[in-house]
């Protein structure tokens, strides 16, 4: 049972510690497990509440993409190796089930269906492919991206799937035909810089909200130097239905800012989680105002996130070798 | 004048030799004149037979400082090995970094010295001294490879510049690159793949005009020099003379004179048609062209960048090696890859990769080099050099005996003998045929 949610009085609850910088992580639908990636390659499971570490080997390069299937049974895994691997990750000893070359270079972000059946999986040879969860089999591929895709979302209806690149583009796809349906433009998260000869930014990440009426996207703007990063974190809150921006959430003063993850909480409260060089945050904010209403400042840089709605937790992956997973309530 | 700044905010600065030359491309077109005399540098015996040797070099600038770890020296699997895989290439038991397959294939011709430490992290020290073969000091300035290869190497009666760097969009260099060699032999800069500008005579002035022009700026001249003579006016001359030359030749800088197959090996973007540009100036008998690709100065999103970067580097630089070898080029022409220094072991907290000089890498290939070779050797975690380290100094050295210049020599400037190369150095033998 959780207690109940109050933003402001957000904690670290919980810290665990890796040999290596941390990646990517994601807390099992319930609740009982977080998965984490590392600059060692390697795959951490965490059990929560006590801190369990086990360890899972099978990619050969880094891992951005972590997705845990509705039953928390499975863990699928997307590296910079190009592989998908299907773990089992419960009860105790964890395992591969399967292991696919998936794409050329880098996997980027991936999701998993509402109805559980399918995973999608995106990255740097800007090919979105579908594939079966059941069997790894491919079910399909959506070319239409012309640069990096960093970031996919199924709509919760399971009929779309939305992805989302380095120049700012936004496709939403048919995922019954394969067909791009519409697009969106997220070019503010976008810096073409030519002194630098340098494109950088992108939708680094997207969320819609429960009610399925607004999609927002994460990522960098300000961006005069970003061999330098020099940028600061901004989101850009947009109509789902027709793609106008709403709202753009800048977050002022974060140095070396970039969104790296945004999720909802249930109230509405959308959630955004930066670095920067003074570490990292988690940024909360309002349809009522641009700038956040509240912001909780972590221990070290970190560099993703993951939302356990139920228990009003979340779990964010540091720099500093650490999970930490936050209370979003009063320390009881 | 623009270029590519680097992230950390350390400007560069622009050429007012080439804008002197540009300005008086200007002025030969526009109808400016102005007085000047004749070089007044002339060259032995042993320069003339290195010039009938027909030898060349090509500098790749990889502006900003290319990552060793993410190219020529990759650790996969280690502390500092980062995201990127090593692939093999066509040099059993040599790897090099999976963002280079297509040059991968063309190891055999390669030359890979992975034991350079210049100790120099700053950027406009570090760019000095990798093409001047020494640190930089307040006492004297030294010519560029560049510069010496022009004073070297060039055969004037071709007609073309002998000493041309290509940057994104024409900016970069020093302005005092050629040193005690004097600005005759500074580059020329091309802006992508643009030809130098003002090439083209006006309309308004006829071919009788315009002789009659020329004729009465050499008079002046003449007479101008009977009284003063510097190098800066021999110089002066001399561009106006070279720009003449150079506009008779523009079609030497039309890649489109190129094949359309050739264009698509090459690639459609910017360093494509570069490379293609250095292939062709080479073959019309430059005996320096410096292609800058940038930039690498990754501090954020090392992997990123690289990925890209090198992506575009890639396919048009394994194309062009390529190209050099099959034409017969390669024996005649030396290629270095160089940067201003390396990038950190460490990754940061940005993903990215600091500057760093202790311990990285240089490609060399062609001329009198060893083909297929590594020399030098990096610890596990490449923090340090842990076999055949080489500096700046050595590697000047090597690149001028490379196409066959003695570096031990002097040039007699003013009456003074100068050290071509610094004589505290020397060549790296053990990769020299």
């Amino acid at each position: 049972m959780s207690s109940a949610i109050d933003i402001i009085k957000t904690h670290v609850a919980y810290e665990w510690k890796h040999d290596r910088p941390l990646i990517a992580c994601r807390m099992s639908p319930d609740g009982l497990q977080v998965a984490s990636s590392s600059e060692d390659s390697t795959l951490q499971l965490w059990t929560v509440p006590s801190g369990e570490k086990k360890i899972l080997t099978g990619h050969e390069s880094w891992a951005h993409a972590l997705c845990y299937n509705a039953d928390s049974q499975q863990l699928v895994s997307g590296g910079c190796d190009g592989r998908i691997i299907w773990w089992s990750v419960r009860p105790n000893v964890p395992s591969i089930l399967r292991k696919i070359d998936a794409h050329a270079g880098w996997i980027r972000s991936m999701a998993i269906s509402p109805d559980n059946t399918l995973l999608a999986s995106v990255g740097n040879d800007k090919i979105v492919r579908l594939w079966s969860m059941a069997t790894g089999e491919k079910i399909g591929e959506l070319a239409g991206h012309d640069r990096h895709i960093y970031s996919v979302l199924f709509h919760p209806s399971g009929a779309q799937l939305v992805t989302g690149d380095l120049i700012g583009k936004i496709h939403i796809w048919n995922v019954a035909d394969r067909k791009l349906e519409r697009s969106m433009d997220a070019t503010p998260l976008y810096a073409e810089n030519k002194g630098q000869s340098a494109e950088f930014g992108g939708v680094r990440a997207m969320a819609l909200n429960i009610e399925r009426s607004e999609l927002i996207a994460g990522g960098t703007h300000k961006a005069t130097n970003p061999f330098g990063a020099v940028h600061e974190p901004l989101i850009l809150r947009l109509n789902w239905a027709d793609g106008v921006l709403k709202k753009s959430h800048a977050c002022e003063g974060i140095a070396g800012g970039l969104v790296w993850r945004v999720q909802w909480l249930g109230d509405g409260t959308a959630v955004g989680v930066s670095g920067g060089s003074t570490g990292g945050i988690l940024l909360f904010f309002s349809d009522t105002q641009e700038k956040e209403i509240h912001r909780f400042k972590l221990p070290s840089l970190a560099r993703d996130m993951d939302i356990h709605l139920a228990s009003n937790l979340v779990a964010t992956a540091h720099y500093d070798n650490h999970i930490r997973v936050s209370a979003m309530y009063a320390k009881v | 004048m623009t270029i590519a700044h680097y992230a950390c905010g350390t400007p560069e600065h622009g050429s007012s030799r080439r804008r002197f030359l540009r300005q008086s491309l200007s002025g030969l077109a526009a109808g400016g004149s102005i007085a000047g005399g004749l070089g007044s540098l002339t060259f032995g015996a042993v320069a003339e037979q290195l010039k009938s040797q027909d030898m060349r070099i090509v500098v790749f600038n990889m502006h900003g400082g290319l990552s060793q770890l993410e190219s020529w020296d990759p650790k996969p699997g280690t502390k500092t090995g980062g995201p990127c895989r090593s692939i093999p290439t066509s040099v059993p038991g040599t790897h090099i970094s999976d963002l280079l397959p297509n040059t991968a294939k063309q190891m055999h011709h390669l030359c890979l010295m992975r034991g350079v430490n210049t100790a120099e992290d700053d950027h406009g020290k570090g760019t000095y001294l990798m093409l001047t073969g020494r640190r930089q000091s307040a006492a004297a300035e030294y010519p560029q490879i560049g510069a010496v290869a022009a004073r070297m190497l060039n055969d004037e009666n071709r007609g073309l510049p002998g000493h041309i760097v290509v940057t994104p969009n024409g900016g970069g260099g020093k302005g005092n690159e050629a040193a005690y060699l004097g600005p005759k032999y500074s580059s020329i800069s091309l802006g992508g793949t643009k030809p130098p500008p003002n090439t083209t005579k006006p309309d308004a002035i006829n071919d009788e005009s315009e002789a009659r022009r020329h004729e009465f700026r050499r008079h002046i001249n003449q007479e101008f020099l009977t009284r003063r003579r510097t190098a800066i006016t021999d110089a002066y001359t001399h561009s106006y003379e070279q720009a003449l030359r150079l506009m008779e030749r523009k079609d030497v800088f039309d890649i489109s004179k190129e094949s359309v197959s050739d264009q698509d090996r090459y690639g459609k973007h910017d360093f494509g048609r570069q490379c293609l540009m250095a292939r062709r100036l080479l073959e019309n008998g430059v005996s320096f062209v410096q292609v800058t690709h940038s930039n690498y100065d990754t501090h954020n999103e090392n992997f990123i960048f690289h990925i890209e970067q090198l992506g575009e580097f890639d396919q048009s630089f394994a194309t062009f090696v390529a190209d050099l070898a099959d034409r017969g080029l390669l024996e005649k022409t030396l290629v270095v890859v160089l940067s201003e220094f390396g990038r950190t072991p460490n990754i940061n907290l940005y993903y990215g990769r600091d500057h760093w000089s202790k311990a990285w890498s240089v490609l060399m290939a062609g001329g009198k080099l060893a083909r297929g070779a590594v020399f030098g050797k990096t610890n596990d975690e490449g923090t340090e050099v842990v076999d055949g380290q080489v500096d700046h100094g050595a590697l000047f050295h090597t690149y001028l005996r490379a196409v066959g210049v003695d570096s031990s020599q002097s040039i007699a400037v003013d009456g003074r003998e100068l050290p071509i190369a610094d004589p505290a150095a020397a060549p790296i033998w053990k990769v020299l045929t």
